[in-house]
């Protein structure tokens, strides 16, 4: 008896390892390393389905920060990067690990705070006073600090503002932009973060927008297929109709009928 | 709190076939892990116990410091391994559920060997002499061992079970969260937080937690019918 209940327990045992060695399903894929702020705000559920449709490949998106989703592309782990960084796009490009980078979209940066707003940013009249009033005032800010686009965009900030970004009142948090705005909502503090992951974002508590509408806020996207000749096996053509495809009218449109309670998020400018 | 708790009944009275996605792959991912650090960690464990080599005292703090192994160095570890920089990167098994099984594997082996040695060893030293005097060398000593102890050796695979179905930072590097592929239930709601919709977050932690009690539920009942049985 006890042998046969053995035999039945490592029946179980390899059939569920069988399980996991069963193959995928044999559709093409490309994967994509991209942005929470794209993913989060849900943009790619809205406009994969139509790319999917239309050519059988299914794209698979790895939502990480642009620091992260590029190193992700330098390692050969995905075949496209789409994210938002623009600085650091072009030396991804010039380093030989991308082939082009293509503008897509942009959205834009808001500044959001408590809505008592102690530190006066409303009354600003640009982004680097903005972040300025709120140094001054040592109001709390809350930073993603992670090498995201955002985070970078924050820094070039703080630098035009011609300010230190440290001390007590400076919370870098580490993580990605919803975990930031969680942060910020309790404490509260002000937080730079981009409009799309803002207008889906749920857990707002006391925090509303307090500053917008500076050009240096402009936020934009750019696509880039990584390089088959430093990683041979990018999968370079499902890559590319990807790219093609989000150039495309089609996938300008789609791109521009993503709507959060009727308000556009992104904003196509390809070619 | 309250919301939480209707949106996850709503969650399961709806069937979203996402959602049922997601708690499939997550099962089978930690389930898979478990099955496979239970083949390998059963006889290590019990080898361990019942062996005598040098460096066996070292071996075995090893073991039992591995169970303090965070998920997210196992999940980087794996992740170098298999990323197309990586030595198995021509595997292109990065960002696929075999990954995340490989790297739950790892977490959850040292539990297995070390709660199986500390069992062995205990139950080793209870009937040595009435198996010897059977005639049972060490080794043939194992199987009866390990189905003596079987009851205690269950809890040590559920601890197992419950370290790897609970973690999200291994499945979340090497894996990548991707929707349809790769989203586990505690991917779903780091991402559910990030987003800020912490009511649906919870009640997929409400769901999480019912089915990880169903388990532990059916796997003490499976118990207490072998005492029961077999006495």
């Amino acid at each position: 008896m006890p042998i046969l209940r053995r035999a039945v327990l490592l029946g179980f045992a390899s059939g569920a390892v069988l399980l996991a060695a069963l193959p995928a399903a044999a559709q093409e894929f490309i994967t994509v390393a991209s942005t929470t702020s794209t993913e989060n705000s849900g943009l790619f559920a809205h406009i994969l389905p139509v790319f999917e449709d239309k050519t059988g490949i299914e794209v698979r998106i790895v939502a990480q920060g642009t620091g992260q989703a590029l190193e992700t592309g330098r390692r050969g782990d995905a075949d496209v990067v789409f994210v938002h960084a623009r600085a650091q796009e072009e030396q991804f490009v010039t380093e030989g690990y991308g082939v082009q980078r293509f503008d897509v979209m942009y959205n834009d940066f808001v500044l959001v705070g408590p809505s008592d707003d102690p530190a006066a940013v409303r009354e600003a009249a640009a982004a680097a006073d903005a972040l300025a009033a709120i140094a001054e005032a040592e109001a709390p800010f809350a930073s993603r600090g992670d090498d995201s686009g955002t985070h970078v965009a924050e820094m070039a900030l703080w630098a035009a503002a011609g300010v230190e970004a440290e001390g007590e009142w400076y919370l870098s948090t580490g993580s990605g932009m919803g975990a930031t705005l969680n942060t910020a909502a309790q404490v509260p503090a002000y937080a730079l973060t981009d409009r799309g992951t803002w207008l889906s974002f749920e857990n707002r508590g006391p925090l509303e927008i307090v500053f917008e509408g500076d050009e240096v806020l402009f936020n934009p996207y750019g696509v880039i297929l990584v390089s088959p000749e430093r990683h041979q096996h990018v999968k370079a053509e499902a890559g590319q109709a990807f790219i093609d495809w989000l150039l495309s009218e089609a996938g300008q449109e789609a791109i521009a009928s993503f709507t959060i309670n009727g308000e556009q998020l992104f904003f196509p400018n390809a070619g | 709190m309250d919301g939480a708790f209707t949106a996850a009944f709503g969650l399961i009275a709806s069937g979203d076939a996402a959602l049922m996605q997601i708690i499939g792959l997550s099962l089978r991912v930690t389930l898979t892990a478990v099955a496979i650090a239970s083949l390998i960690g059963l006889p290590l464990g019990a080898g361990l116990a019942l062996a005598r080599f040098p460096g066996r005292g070292a071996v075995i703090v090893l073991f039992n410091a591995l169970m303090g192994l965070p998920p997210v160095v196992a999940g980087l570890l794996v992740y170098l391994m298999l990323s197309r920089s990586g030595p198995l990167g021509g595997l292109a098994l990065l960002f696929t559920p075999t990954a995340m099984i490989v790297a739950q594997t790892i977490l959850i082996l040292p539990i297995v060997v070390s709660l199986t040695r500390s069992v062995v060893e205990d139950l080793w030293a209870e009937y040595r002499d009435q198996l010897r005097s059977l005639g049972a060398s060490r080794l043939r000593a194992v199987p009866t061992l390990l189905w003596d102890g079987r009851v205690s050796l269950l809890t040590g695979i559920l601890a197992g079970f419950g370290r790897a179905s609970a973690e999200v930072g291994a499945v979340l590097i090497v894996g990548g969260n991707i929707a349809g592929h790769t989203r586990t239930m505690t991917t779903a709601i780091t991402l559910e937080t990030a987003r800020g919709s912490l009511s649906l977050a919870v009640a997929l932690g409400i769901i999480l937690m019912g089915l990880t009690l169903a388990l532990n539920a059916v796997a003490w009942g499976a118990g207490q019918w072998a005492r029961g049985r077999l006495g």
